[in-house]
């Protein structure tokens, strides 16, 4: 690494990306081999001695403390103090300095804001300010795009742009080839823990999947033009709530016919979860209609929704998709196993269902030991093909897919990917929710735009990405001359928001795109 | 799940007339309703004296039982009412004061009233030091629970440390025959539970609550066994512990009223009180406080950052045995001698005191005093011959944790890594 260097780190899930920077960090102790850091070896045993280094990390999931202030949460660890032994916080010298360095850097944050009620983009600025006021050289960036809207993604890399110009260096690690290819000056590929290669940015981003993956992949998804037939899902003013009692789908309508794929695009946490859950009677329908090929299905048990030909596949695989401590046989046979030929009466018959698994394992290409092998043994690709298997066994009317690549490497992918198109080409209507708008852009034929619980915005696959990310932050054309009045009342609720984040840390010459902070609502801690 | 500003406003907004705040107005007003014509009828017209002293004479505050328990009553209603129309937030909490003291009040006011003949008074300055006396060692084991869990170890053990403070202390302080030694002796028993704890729960990543369990048990089987092998057989030898003093404070314990309810104390309620000023400044206001905090709510963020979790946690356990020894020998080194599980379950209502004072110390002080006046209460009724058996009351503690973890009194929300072990990497 040269000092200014932006140097981007990819590879795919498992790779070994994360775990190589853990050790930089001092999270985990090097079997073998040593860092070099000024040509002197770092022996860091724990992330103090990599702060005192003069290396600083920001990680994939936010290492805030959610009810601290922003203040609090950048002394930890380096707290301002007097009095001595006592100990006492110097909490306006600690707010000063994040004044300081927030107005140096241009990442505008309130110091005396509670981290919890901050927006995620918000929340990252913090990270970054917690390691800028460590003096850190080197900045660690683990996946830092992952959770946030294109336009605050675009923010992000004019601070890392600023920061190299200031003499930091980065590492950036990530798996989206378009950011590397924009910000980085040297990139390493790894793969299975070894360093497979180094490009330069111009490489193109084919060569570069190539080289992550081991084998020359197709990245875009080929596909004919669909043929859609009737409607098979209707869905009209649908209400659903969250957890808490929060409204989290205010009256949408969607219709899905067969033999398309519905895209919903959409930051995470706009309530694109508990649409799908409410339509797979996961989540209580609070009003509106859910409709299967003119069947009523809202307020069905779903293990009817099931049986009626939806397939599912949920947005967490390790909660809601398979059993972990059970085998791939078993966990293919999770939707069917009371039904002829798995089970009958009180017995299963476990032959039927090893049979099946020995006919489906090959066919959906899951690579496992054996059939017996617990699910939780497996790669993140490999246990996501085993739901797809499983879901997609059933004779469908619909297909509902939510995240179905999250957390799964580039080869695993472009099978998935294969297999939805397959499922549309025979027929199915299909719904397909992604927070990764490259993946809704490569597979949907149209897209819905989610928004704070609406439907904002209903567009075709060859609509311009920029305009899409500004669907996803909440801009449509209409709102700009005359603002609505249910969105008038978003829009101040945006404007607070935004308050406590950027608040009086503001400063003159604010960064060049004062995007709206996109309120991303999600909370980052799994 | 996602928490955001924005939204919560949002949510204000959709729950509409009912908000938590209204429910429990109105669930005040008619407790103060009932209670005006409940005990309004009950009681009898004879004077209910509440008196400023030790016992019946000197200066009193008397009502006539009737219509003291019909106004207290109304009192009550009528700040439920006010929190059913709706003030804001600021005034939620002494209102809800006022309509908890108002129904207690015309409780009172009924039994006080309807006590024999010539024992219808309630001597104030006996109540207000029975009160402390008995909160004692939940304010304490409280204390010692706040150390514990805001560094995210939750700490079930604190049966276990005060009965063995309670036991070392009496053991040590015998011997030495300095109360001195037996306090310090009383803390590092105290200590002893929670170095057990640390190990097991930090260390071996035993579950905490479980641990926490079978520490009591261990307390109680180990104290006990002592107790009848070598305390009893030789009590003067090993069980008569010397005892603090009581430790008037110069002017102050000359304040009527106060002064003999509150300054007329031993060492142990002094400190009880300097700790819970000293914990909270110092969770609040220190760097140990933050780094506690934050390893109690997101440890792999203190980790990051270059706190240690694990010797951070060791620290604040035994700190909070050592707490929780000292307590225990609140009872050894003032009260009583030894004997066999003496502590009969205080640990478990100093528990509730902490989830009742939500983590906090001084929210721990109010519900241990709460609980003590409960307790001394019961005692009080079951001396005027009261129709309320003091069983009643006895699970007072336990009810009012039930309606703070139910969330009835606001939103309890414990540190979020309480109870979870840390494991690196």
């Amino acid at each position: 690494m040269e000092p200014g260097e932006i140097h981007a780190l990819l590879g795919e899930n498992g790779a070994g990306k994360s775990t190589l920077m853990n050790v930089l960090y001092g999270l985990l102790q090097p079997d073998e081999g040593e860092v070099l850091v000024d040509g002197r070896p770092l022996n860091a045993k724990g992330p103090g001695d990599a702060i005192a280094a003069g290396i600083g990390m920001v990680h994939q999931h936010f290492m805030l403390v959610p009810v601290f202030t922003v203040a609090e949460n950048v002394m930890l660890g380096a707290e301002q103090v007097r009095g001595g032994i006592a100990g006492f916080l110097d909490r306006r010298r600690a707010r000063r300095q994040v004044t300081e360095v927030s107005s140096r850097y241009n990442l505008r944050v309130d110091p005396d804001a509670v981290v919890e009620d901050l927006p995620v983009g918000v929340q990252q600025r913090v990270e970054i300010l917690k390691a800028l006021t460590r003096d850190v050289d080197l900045l660690i960036l683990d996946e830092p795009t992952a959770v946030l809207t294109p336009q605050e993604t675009e923010e992000l890399l004019g601070i890392m742009r600023s920061l190299k110009e200031s003499g930091k260096s980065i590492v950036f690690i990530t798996h989206k080839l378009k950011e590397v290819k924009a910000i980085a000056d040297r990139i390493t590929v790894i793969r299975r823990g070894r360093t497979v290669g180094t490009a330069s940015p111009s490489a193109s981003e084919d060569e570069l999947a190539a080289l992550m993956v081991g084998r020359t992949v197709n990245l875009t998804v080929e596909k004919a033009a669909a043929a859609p037939g009737e409607p098979v899902l209707e869905v009209a003013g649908l209400v659903v709530d969250d957890e808490r009692s929060v409204r989290a789908v205010d009256g949408v309508d969607l219709t899905v016919r067969a033999g398309e794929v519905l895209g919903i695009a959409g930051v995470q946490g706009n309530g694109q979860t508990e649409l799908i859950e409410a339509l797979m009677g996961l989540r209580p329908v609070l009003g509106g209609t859910v409709s299967l090929a003119g069947q009523r299905i809202d307020g069905w048990p779903t293990k009817r929704v099931l049986r009626a030909g939806v397939g599912y596949v949920p947005e967490d695989r390790s909660v809601d998709g398979l059993v972990k401590e059970f085998s791939v046989a078993e966990n293919l046979v999770l939707d069917i196993y009371d039904r002829p030929p798995f089970g009958s009466g009180l017995v299963l018959r476990p032959d039927a269902i090893t049979a099946s698994a020995r006919e489906r394992i090959p066919e959906f290409d899951v690579r496992t030991p054996s059939a017996e092998a617990a699910v939780g043994t497996l790669s993140g690709g490999n246990q996501q093909k085993v739901i797809i298997a499983r879901e997609m066994s059933r004779p469908l009317k619909l297909f509902v897919a939510a995240q179905p690549t999250r957390g799964v490497d580039v080869g695993s992918i472009e099978f998935i990917h294969r297999r939805i198109i397959h499922e549309r080409d025979i027929g199915t209507a299909v719904l397909l929710v992604s927070s990764e708008l490259d993946e809704v852009i490569g597979l949907a034929d149209r897209i819905a735009v989610m928004y704070r619980g609406r439907i904002i915005g209903m567009v075709g696959p060859d609509t311009p990405r920029e305009e899409i990310g500004l669907l996803m932050a909440g801009i449509t054309d209409a709102e700009q001359p005359g603002i609505t009045d249910a969105e008038q009342i978003d829009a101040e609720q945006t404007g607070a928001a935004d308050g406590s984040g950027a608040g009086s840390a503001a400063t003159p010459d604010g960064p060049a795109t004062p995007a709206p902070d996109v309120a991303g609502s999600e909370d980052n801690n799994p | 799940m996602s928490t955001m500003a924005v939204e919560d406003v949002a949510v204000a907004v959709r729950t509409g007339f009912w908000t938590r705040d209204r429910k429990i107005g109105a669930g005040a007003l008619l407790l103060g309703l009932l209670a005006a014509g409940l005990f309004g009828s009950l009681a009898t017209g004879a004077d209910a004296r509440f008196t400023l002293s030790e016992d019946a004479g000197g200066a009193a505050l008397a009502v006539e039982g009737t219509f003291g328990a019909i106004l207290f009553g109304l009192v009550a209603a009528a700040a439920g009412a006010a929190l059913l129309a709706g003030l804001p937030k600021r005034w939620f909490v002494p209102l809800l004061g006022v309509a908890i003291v108002g129904v207690v009040l015309s409780f009172l006011c009924w039994q006080v009233s309807a006590a024999p003949t010539g024992q219808n008074f309630m001597p104030l300055v006996n109540i207000v030091r029975g009160t402390f006396i008995l909160a004692l060692p939940l304010i304490f084991g409280a204390l010692a629970g706040v150390l514990c869990e805001r560094s995210g170890v939750v700490n079930v053990a604190i049966e276990g440390q005060l009965l063995m403070g309670a036991f070392a202390g009496a053991l040590v302080g015998t011997i030495a025959a300095s109360a001195w030694v037996g306090l310090i002796a009383a803390a590092l028993g105290g200590a002893l539970i929670s170095l057990l704890l640390a190990v097991f729960t930090i260390r071996y990543l035993v579950d905490q609550v479980v641990m926490g369990i079978v520490l009591n048990l261990f307390a109680v089987g180990l104290t006990g066994f002592l107790y009848e092998r070598l305390m009893q057989p030789e009590a003067t030898k090993y069980n008569q512990p010397p005892r603090f003093e009581a430790w008037p404070i110069p002017v102050l314990s000359d304040i009527p009223v106060l002064g003999p309810a509150l300054f007329r104390g031993n060492i142990f309620l002094y400190l009880a009180l300097i700790l819970v000023v000293v914990i909270h400044v110092a969770l609040f206001r220190t760097r140990w406080g933050l780094r506690t905090r934050s390893v109690g709510e997101h440890p792999t963020a203190a980790d990051t950052l270059g706190v240690k979790v694990l010797a951070l946690r060791y620290r604040n356990v035994l700190l909070a045995g050592m707490v929780a020894g000292v307590g225990g020998a609140s009872y050894t080194l003032a009260l009583y001698t030894f004997s066999k599980n003496m502590i009969g379950g205080k640990g478990f209502i100093a528990l509730a005191a902490l989830i009742f004072g939500r983590w906090s110390p001084t929210g721990a002080l109010l519900a241990a005093l709460f609980f003590g006046f409960a307790d001394q209460l019961g005692t009080y009724l079951s001396a005027i011959d009261s129709s309320i058996p003091s069983e009643f009351l006895a699970m007072l503690p336990y009810l009012a944790t039930l309606l703070a973890v139910a969330g009835l009194v606001g939103k309890v929300r414990a540190p979020a890594a309480d109870g979870k072990p840390y494991i690196k990497g």
